[in-house]
C-alpha cells in the first residue's frame, strides 16, 4: 500500500470535491429559484477560465484585475442568457428547458475550442512560492487557496441566503412564485440574479481550476460532474449539493487509488461515479436532502 | 392532434375508423405512395453525393424516430441514444462475424438493442423528467466506456469490420444497392410508427405525456407504458445503428459520442415533438446542415472574413455551433419543429386564396 499516494488522493478529493461542491451549489440555485436545469453549468467555468486568462495572458493586466473584470463579465452574460435565452420559455414543459440548455452548452463548448483552441493554456505563474510546508507534507499553494476560495464561497452563499434581503427574496420565490409575488419581490429580477449570481460563482471555480489545471475543454466536465452531486445531495437542497460534491470528490479519488493500488482496470474510476449514480437514481432518487415530492393532480 | 384542426371545410369524418385512418385524405396517400416511387427512381440518376445523404438520411431518420417515440410521444428524455445506436451497430456486426445473415442480424441487432435499453430503462420506469435525462446521460457514459473496453464485441479501439447487405445472393454494396434496403427500412418503420398511434398502445404512450396521473386512472399502466416506450425506441435505434454498419462497413468504437446523441435531439426539436414525418424532416436537416456549413465555409474561403476567424480550420466547431443554436432557436421560434411548418404551408395552399 501506498499511504502517501492514498494521503495525496485524499486530500486531491477533498480539494476537488470542494470544487464541486461550489459548482453543484450555483447549479442549485438556479434550480431553486427558476426551476431550470442548467446542462450548460460547466460552460459557465470554462467561459469564466477562458476570459480571465484572454485578460491576463492577452493585456497583460495583473491577475487581480483581470479576474474582476471576468466577474463583472460573467454577471452581464448571466442576465443575458436568461433575459433572451431562458424567459421565452418561461412556462414550457421541462423537457424544452433541459433541450435548451444542452444546445446552449454545445454551443458555447464549440465556440470556446474555436476561439481558444482544443489546448490546455497555464495561467501565468500568480504566487512567488509555488509549495508550502505542512506537517511535513508539500502541498501546492493553488491547492490551499482553492479550498480557501470554495469555503469563503459556501460561507458567502449561507451569508446570502440567511442575511441578506436578495438572497431572502430568492428563496420566497424558489419557496412560491406567486406569493413572493405578491409580497413585491419581482420574480423577473431574481430569475436573472440568480443566473448571474451561478454563472459568476461557477467562473471563480472555473479560474480556481484553471490555475490549477490549466485551462482547457476539459472544465465543461464539471458541468456533467455536477449533477452526480447534486442528484446525491437531492436537487433542491444547498447542503445536498455541497456534501454530495464532497463526496463524489473523494470517491473519485479513492476509486483512483483502488484502480491504481489494487485492480487495474484502467480508467475505470472515471466512470465508476455514473454506476454509482443509476444505483441511486433506483434506491433513493430524491437524494440524501432533497424534499419528496408529493404528486397532486 | 393537431393536424385535423386544419383539415379544410367538407372533410367530414363519420366513424373513429375514418378518424383514425394513417392518411386522411386520398390525396395524401397518392401523395405518400408517389413520393416513395419517385424515391425508388433517385438511384438512377447516379449522383453518388446526394444518394448517400439520402442513406444517411434514412438510417438517422429511423433512429431519430425512435427517439421521438420516447421524447415526443411518451414525455420521456434520453440523452443516451447515439450509445443505443451504437449498440445496434455493434451487435449486428459481430453477428454477422458469428455466421448470422445480414438482413437477420439487422432484426436482431434492433431486438437485442431493445434488451440493452430495457436494462437502461427499468429506472425509466419510475424515473421521469430531469432523473431520467440524468439516468439516460449515465448511461452514455458507461455504454461508451463499454465499447472501449469489450474488445470480444467491438474489436476494442481498432473498431470492427463487417459484410455489405446481401439477400438470396445479391450483394448490396453499393450506394445505388443500398438505397433501396435503406428506403425499404424506413417505409416500413415509419409506416408501423404511425400505424402504433393509431392503436391503443400508442395512444396510451400520449395520454402519460400529456398527463401520467390522469393517464394512471383511467386504467393506463405507467410502468408498462414507459418501459414500453423505452424498448420501442431502443429497437429504433438498433435498426438505424445496423443499417448504418452495414452501410460504412466498419464501426468505430469513437463514433457513439454524446455530441451524437444531441444530434439526435436536435432532429427530433428541429422535426417536430410528437410527429412521425417530423422525424424525418429533422434527419434530413441534420443531414444537410454540416453540408451547408461547409458549402458556406468554401464560398468564404480566401476571403476577408475567412483570413479574420480562420473558418477552414474551424469547420468542425462551426457545424457544432449551429447544432446547438439550432436547438435553441427553434425551441424559442418554433417549437413545433419543421412538421408544424410542413402543415402551415399545407393549409395555406389547401385554403388559398380563402385564407378564413
Amino acid at each position: 500500500m501506498n499511504w502517501e499516494l492514498l494521503f495525496q488522493l485524499t486530500l486531491n478529493g477533498v480539494i476537488v470535491g470542494a470544487l464541486y461542491g461550489v459548482v453543484a451549489m450555483s447549479f442549485v440555485l438556479i434550480f431553486k429559484a427558476s426551476q431550470v436545469v442548467n446542462f450548460a453549468q460547466g460552460e459557465f467555468l470554462l467561459i469564466g477560465a477562458w476570459a480571465c486568462w484572454w485578460l491576463v495572458t492577452t493585456f497583460q493586466i495583473p491577475f487581480v484585475l483581470g479576474f474582476l473584470v471576468t466577474l463583472v463579465f460573467m454577471t452581464v452574460f448571466g442576465i443575458l442568457l436568461q433575459v433572451v435565452v431562458l424567459r421565452p420559455l418561461i412556462g414550457e414543459p421541462v423537457i424544452s428547458v433541459i433541450m435548451v440548455t444542452i444546445g446552449l452548452s454545445i454551443f458555447f463548448q464549440a465556440l470556446m475550442k474555436w476561439m481558444f483552441g482544443v489546448f490546455a493554456q497555464p495561467f501565468p505563474r500568480i504566487f512567488a512560492a509555488d509549495r508550502v510546508n505542512i506537517a511535513g507534507l508539500e502541498v501546492q499553494t493553488v491547492y490551499l487557496l482553492s479550498l480557501a476560495i470554495s469555503v469563503v464561497i459556501m460561507a458567502a452563499f449561507a451569508w446570502f441566503f440567511t442575511v441578506s434581503k436578495h438572497g431572502l427574496a430568492m428563496r420566497a420565490t424558489a419557496f412560491d412564485q406567486q406569493v413572493a409575488q405578491s409580497l413585491g419581490i419581482s420574480v423577473r429580477q431574481v430569475f436573472a440574479m440568480s443566473w448571474a449570481l451561478s454563472a459568476v460563482v461557477s467562473a471563480v471555480a472555473g479560474v480556481v481550476v484553471g490555475v490549477v489545471n490549466g485551462v482547457s475543454s476539459a472544465l465543461s466536465f464539471y458541468g456533467i460532474k455536477v449533477f452526480l452531486a447534486v442528484i446525491l445531495g437531492g436537487l433542491d437542497s444547498v447542503l445536498g449539493a455541497v456534501l454530495g460534491g464532497l463526496i463524489i470528490g473523494l470517491l473519485e479519488n479513492l476509486a483512483h487509488f483502488l484502480d491504481s493500488e489494487v485492480l487495474q482496470w484502467g480508467n475505470m474510476f472515471q466512470i465508476a461515479p455514473f454506476y454509482v449514480l443509476i444505483v441511486i437514481l433506483m434506491l433513493k432518487p430524491y437524494g440524501l436532502f432533497g424534499t419528496k415530492k408529493i404528486e397532486q393532480v | 392532434m393537431a393536424g385535423i384542426a386544419m383539415t379544410p371545410c367538407g372533410d367530414f369524418r363519420e366513424s373513429y375508423r375514418a378518424d383514425t385512418t394513417i392518411f386522411p385524405t386520398r390525396l395524401s396517400r397518392a401523395f405518400a405512395a408517389g413520393s416513395i416511387a419517385a424515391l425508388c427512381l433517385v438511384p438512377l440518376t447516379g449522383d453518388r453525393y446526394i444518394l448517400s445523404l439520402m442513406i444517411q438520411a434514412g438510417y438517422l431518420g429511423i433512429a431519430a424516430l425512435g427517439l421521438n417515440i420516447l421524447v415526443g410521444f411518451t414525455g420521456q428524455i434520453s440523452i443516451g441514444h447515439a450509445a443505443f445506436f451504437g449498440v445496434g451497430a455493434f451487435s449486428s456486426a459481430w453477428l454477422v462475424e458469428h455466421g448470422v445473415p445480414v438482413a437477420v442480424a439487422i432484426l436482431l441487432a434492433g431486438l437485442m438493442t431493445t434488451a440493452v435499453g430495457m436494462v437502461f430503462g427499468l429506472p425509466a420506469a419510475w424515473l421521469k423528467g430531469l432523473y431520467l435525462a440524468i439516468a439516460t446521460l449515465a448511461a452514455q457514459f458507461i455504454i461508451e466506456d463499454f465499447f472501449a473496453r469489450a474488445r470480444w464485441f467491438t474489436g476494442g479501439v481498432a473498431g470492427r469490420v463487417t459484410e455489405p447487405f446481401s439477400l438470396f445472393g445479391v450483394r448490396f454494396d453499393s450506394n445505388e444497392t443500398y438505397f433501396y434496403v435503406v428506403l425499404f427500412y424506413v417505409v416500413v418503420m415509419f409506416l408501423s410508427a404511425s400505424n402504433l398511434m393509431r392503436t391503443r398502445d400508442g395512444r396510451a404512450l400520449v395520454a402519460v405525456r400529456d398527463h401520467y396521473l390522469s393517464a394512471e386512472m383511467m386504467g393506463i399502466n405507467l410502468t408498462y407504458y414507459r418501459t414500453l416506450s423505452f424498448g420501442l425506441s431502443s429497437f429504433y435505434a438498433g435498426i438505424g445503428g445496423a443499417l448504418y454498419a452495414h452501410y460504412l462497413l466498419f464501426v468505430s468504437v469513437e463514433a457513439f459520442t454524446i455530441l451524437f446523441s444531441i444530434q439526435f435531439l436536435a432532429m427530433i426539436i428541429i422535426g417536430g415533438l410528437g410527429s412521425v414525418m417530423g422525424s424525418m424532416m429533422g434527419a434530413v436537416f441534420m443531414t444537410l446542415l454540416p453540408e451547408v456549413v461547409q458549402w458556406f465555409a468554401n464560398m468564404l474561403a480566401g476571403s476577408v472574413i475567412d483570413r479574420a476567424l480562420g473558418l477552414g480550420a474551424a469547420v468542425s466547431y462551426l457545424r457544432e455551433m449551429t447544432i446547438g443554436a439550432a436547438i435553441v432557436l427553434f425551441l424559442i421560434f418554433e417549437p413545433d419543429g419543421l412538421a408544424h411548418r410542413w402543415r402551415l404551408i399545407k393549409a395555406y395552399w389547401k385554403l388559398y386564396p380563402f385564407s378564413h
